[in-house]
């Protein structure tokens, strides 16, 4: 029997590529309107009066919403995936730049924008807190007036790890090196923006939404808690998603104000945010200022590491992670090295910025951590005068450590780290490399190699230790086999271009000695799947994919005592292989799957309690994380006369476990690689110190092209995760969060001639210049 | 005011105000909703259709200059219900994932094809230079228009792409050969 593994081509390209993709700004209803949203030009400012009168009396416009029209319902403020609250129209004042202020439901998109120029608000502007690092400041504004008991603008301390243990170590150490370094803010940018279109039903009073929506069932949940509405008269659809990344897990202001102007009108009505909305107002990722020490033997045993974190959220704590890790995963800050002790701290605060934090394929935080500790390696090869390979070679977790658990908690599940690592340097041909680099720089040319080894932990999570808003990171599936051996397998995460319409057809075919065309994927629609908690984290795989493979094995089972029925024998007497249940000893005694299933629909006589027909449900509660690892090389060309770089290759080796789409896997792989690369080199929501936005639009927030991308060389290893039920691993956000310090060492490896240590992301040809001038640049903050 | 415009063919009449995008018109007139809107500036490409011929993007461009012209989108690229050895291309070497850039990146493909019936993989990345895709890390995307090139001129298309596999996971298909049937549905 042919393995249903491997790589097949996507069963959803078919209407992709012909242009018949249905997302949600394609969704058009009978008697649609359309919204738009007029946004605060200031970042923090009193609201003193928003005049509607002339808006109002445009022709086309059908409603005006403000934040006066929604507390009237008590909807102006919604709670965060952070237990704080949100403005969703301003009342008091605004707070960022690009903050939702007014509503207005028109009956084109065009007259909806024009009639956005006609609503006249004056604000009085107050002091603006565009650095995060002044936040705590006795004198910084107060951005949080709404809270009670707010005094000033700290959200949260947090910490893990052992402080004493660690502080002992860095005592009796050889060395310790520190360095400061920003993450900074960047956007998931998918090339699809948010939007919705909102229809409630004015006789039945059910509520349907086309959402751009990475979590429906969640989202439905939520908007029953905040709308007051039932929730079994709420059907979230998440059609067709043009790339979330993180972008599309939070529900946003612009969401409700399409419920609402769809209670208020009567009429199905269709919001859908510009390029430069989703920029400015959706949720942003990183901004994270961190101070990294790590503590070594002079001969290269790395004992500890400290981490010391400012983390920027924006004017709202909107970050989306398990409500216990409001850093979210960070503290597996050690990344894949053996250490005696950690500890780290995190404090939150508010800046006048857009809020957000957890929204870019980082693993709820794990590319902070990666970043900062394969920084701090690079930082400590120098300082021993050693090869970076060979010092991450030394401190790697060895196999037989393996399950490993980390200074700070983690159960490390299974890995072969050395083995990646060798297979990328092979690959790259490094010790060639480095001689080649040594002849260019006898000759004034600068390339560098930077590597990077990365441990993620996916898949969140066991219900114990994890859940959002007090809902449980589990996951159903339900699968119904039909008369003639045919299935539809429901579940509750959805795909935004991961292909689950494959993987997951792969996944019960191979359970059940179908092929996957026999098996149809049904996802992103409350109404006809499961419940669970969605797309992200790297969690589809690990999770859902396990609901999956569950739901298919009780199937199994079931099939077994109706095959035993069939064929007049014992279900123990019954053995599954190639593809069927036949008698043990008697191959020719068999069933197929399709056999058995009408049969199972038939008059069969089946033992006492069991019932008929073909199908099972089931709800995953992951035992642990999955923890897929990867080793990182990239080189780069460095132009010493204007400090640009080129990225000239980037071999990348992924270990995820089991792939049971390699072409699938490896494409995720790839789209990470070119994210590390842009994070890296050119992507950066910078503000000024008035608040201004300065990467709202793709003139100015820049993203790699074909150009900026070398071809991708990819590696393999495959150590099975333990505890899953195929042995994967999650795979999506691995090269997204394991590849920018592969870059950025590399840069600085370029640099070291010039006597640069470190300058933070991006490495745009000005930062460089500015570094090889030793005059550093903040890449978060520019004058006004 | 009355605008003619040509797509895939066929010949559509509409009022339009003067403002309208080309990109509104398609979408939201003439609901050709496979080519995409991505950002107001020029940059992403995800709503590249043809005009007389020539690859614009189709939100800098008003309705009102399509009149009397030819516009082809990415539902005018199958023919007689045969995919375009582009649409196969992607289709077979993964070079889409969540396929909103892929109507602008398929029509700008199949101009280059057809100036250049086999580009480089360099002369394909600086093709498609002026269009962003968020997924794919542009790898796939080349090997598909190799792919489809490959396919034009009736040459063998080019194998499986090369990785280091290290471990016990099935061998990778590699993309099947374009001698078997479109089977992607």
């Amino acid at each position: 029997m042919k393995s249903a593994y491997g790589s097949m081509r996507r069963k959803e390209d078919a209407r992709f590529v012909r242009g018949l993709g249905t997302f949600t700004d394609d969704v058009a209803l009978p008697g649609m309107l359309h919204g738009a949203i007029l946004r605060s030009p200031l970042a923090h400012a009193r609201i003193i009066s928003v005049d509607t009168a002339a808006a109002e009396a445009h022709p086309k416009v059908r409603a005006v919403i403000t934040g006066e029209t929604l507390e009237r319902r008590k909807l102006a403020w919604m709670p965060t995936l952070s237990r704080d609250v949100q403005a969703v129209l301003a009342t008091d004042k605004v707070r960022f730049q690009g903050q939702e202020v007014a509503f207005v439901v028109a009956e084109d998109a065009y007259a909806a924008r024009d009639a956005l120029e006609l609503i006249d608000v004056e604000y009085e502007p107050l002091p603006v807190l565009a650095d995060a690092t002044r936040a705590l400041d006795p004198d910084a504004p107060l951005i949080r007036d709404d809270l009670a008991g707010q005094r000033d603008n700290h959200i949260f301390d947090w910490s893990a790890g052992d402080q004493a243990a660690t502080d002992a170590v860095f005592a009796a150490a050889d060395v310790i090196v520190t360095q400061d370094m920003l993450y900074p803010r960047s956007h998931p940018a998918p090339l699809e923006t948010c939007g919705i279109v909102a229809d409630l039903d004015q006789v039945s009073g059910k509520l349907t939404l086309w959402s751009t929506s990475q979590a429906p069932h969640a989202h439905r949940t939520l908007y029953a808690l905040l709308a007051g509405l039932p929730e079994h008269k709420i059907r979230i659809i998440s059609p067709d998603i043009g790339g979330g990344f993180g972008n599309k897990v939070p529900i946003y202001p612009g969401y409700l104000c399409a419920v609402v102007g769809s209670m208020l009108t009567g009429k199905p009505v269709k919001w859908v945010e510009d390029r430069s909305e989703n920029l400015m107002s959706t949720a942003f990722a990183r901004d994270y200022h961190m101070h990294g020490e790590i503590a070594a033997t002079r001969d290269g045993r790395i004992l500890g590491l400290r981490a010391r974190v400012l983390a920027d959220h924006g004017a709202f704590n909107g970050s989306a992670q398990p409500t216990k890790f409001p850093a979210g995963f960070f503290h597996i800050f050690t990344g894949s090295y053996d250490l005696r002790a950690a500890y780290c701290e995190v404090t939150g605060v508010y800046t006048n910025k857009a809020p957000g934090g957890v929204a870019y394929s980082c693993s709820f935080r794990i590319a902070e951590g990666v970043y900062l500790v394969e920084r701090m390696v690079d930082l400590l090869a120098a300082e021993l005068a050693m090869d970076p390979a060979e010092l991450r070679m030394q401190n790697l977790i060895r196999p037989e450590q393996f399950p490993y658990t980390g200074p700070t908690g983690w159960e490390y599940d299974s890995g072969d780290y050395p083995r990646a690592l060798r297979l990328a340097l092979d690959m790259a041909g490094y010790d060639a490399l480095r001689r080649e680099q040594a002849e260019k720089r006898a000759r004034g040319e600068h390339m560098g190699i930077g590597l990077s080894f990365f441990t993620e932990g996916v898949g969140a999570g066991p219900r114990k230790h994890m859940d959002i808003l007090g809902l449980s990171m589990n996951d159903g599936a339900d699968l119904r086999v039909h008369p003639t051996g045919t299935a539809v397998l429901g579940i509750s995460c959805q795909t935004q271009g991961q292909g689950h319409e494959t993987t997951f057809a792969q996944l019960v075919a191979e359970e059940l000695g179908l092929s996957p065309d026999d098996v149809e994927v049904v996802h992103g629609d409350t109404d006809r799947t499961p419940f669970g908690l969605g797309t992200y984290g790297s969690r589809s795989t690990p999770v859902s994919g396990a609901a999956a493979v569950v739901a298919a094995r009780k199937v199994r089972e079931r099939a077994r005592i109706v095959a035993a029925a069939m064929l007049e024998a014992a279900p123990d007497d019954l053995e599954w292989d190639g593809g069927r249940w036949q008698v043990r000893g008697d191959p020719e005694q068999g069933r197929t799957i399709a056999e058995i299933a009408l049969a199972a629909h038939s008059g069969l006589d089946l033992p006492d309690g069991v019932d008929g027909h073909l199908d099972a449900g089931t709800v995953y509660n992951p035992p642990n994380l999955t923890y897929p690892y990867g080793a990182y090389i990239c080189v780069i060309d460095l132009d010493p006369g204007t400090g640009e770089v080129l990225v000239r290759r980037f071999v990348a080796v992924d270990d995820c476990g089991v792939r049971i789409n390699p072409m699938i896997v490896e494409g995720q792989v790839h789209g990470g690689l070119a994210d590390g690369v842009g994070m890296a080199l050119m992507q950066v929501i910078t503000y000024d110190t008035d608040g201004n936005c300065l990467g709202g639009s793709f003139m100015d927030y820049l993203l790699p092209t074909s150009l900026e991308c070398p071809s991708w060389e990819l590696g393999e290893t495959v150590t099975p995760c333990p505890h899953h039920p195929v042995g994967a691993k999650g795979v999506g956000e691995s090269a997204t969060v394991g590849s920018p310090a592969a870059v950025v060492n590399a840069v600085m490896d370029a640099l070291r001639p010039f006597g640069v240590r470190h300058a933070d992301m991006p490495l745009t040809p000005a930062n460089v210049w500015s570094a090889m001038q030793g005059r550093p640049v903040r890449t978060d903050l520019a004058a006004s | 005011m009355q605008i003619t415009v040509t797509v895939n063919g066929t010949s559509y009449t509409r009022d339009v105000e003067a403002r309208l995008l080309l990109i509104h018109f398609l979408r939201d007139e003439l609901r050709l909703t496979g080519s995409h809107w991505g950002c107001d500036t020029s940059n992403c490409g995800a709503c590249v259709v043809w005009l007389d011929g020539t690859p614009v993007k189709s939100c800098t461009v008003l309705a009102a200059m399509a009149d009397g012209r030819q516009v082809r989108t990415v539902e005018g690229l199958a023919a007689a219900g045969q995919l375009d050895p582009v649409q196969r291309g992607f289709a077979e070497c993964h070079g889409l994932q969540c396929g909103f850039c892929t109507p602008g990146m398929m029509m700008t493909a199949r101009w280059l094809l057809d100036h250049n019936p086999a580009p480089t993989p360099a002369e394909i990345r600086e093709a498609l230079s002026g269009q962003l895709c968020r997924c794919t890390g542009y790898e796939n995307i080349v090997r598909s228009v190799l792919w489809a090139a490959a396919l034009v001129r009736g040459d063998d298309p080019p194998g499986p792409p090369a990785v280091r596999r290290l471990g016990g996971s099935p061998p990778a298909a590699g993309p099947p050969s374009p001698a078997k049937p479109e089977g992607a549905a």
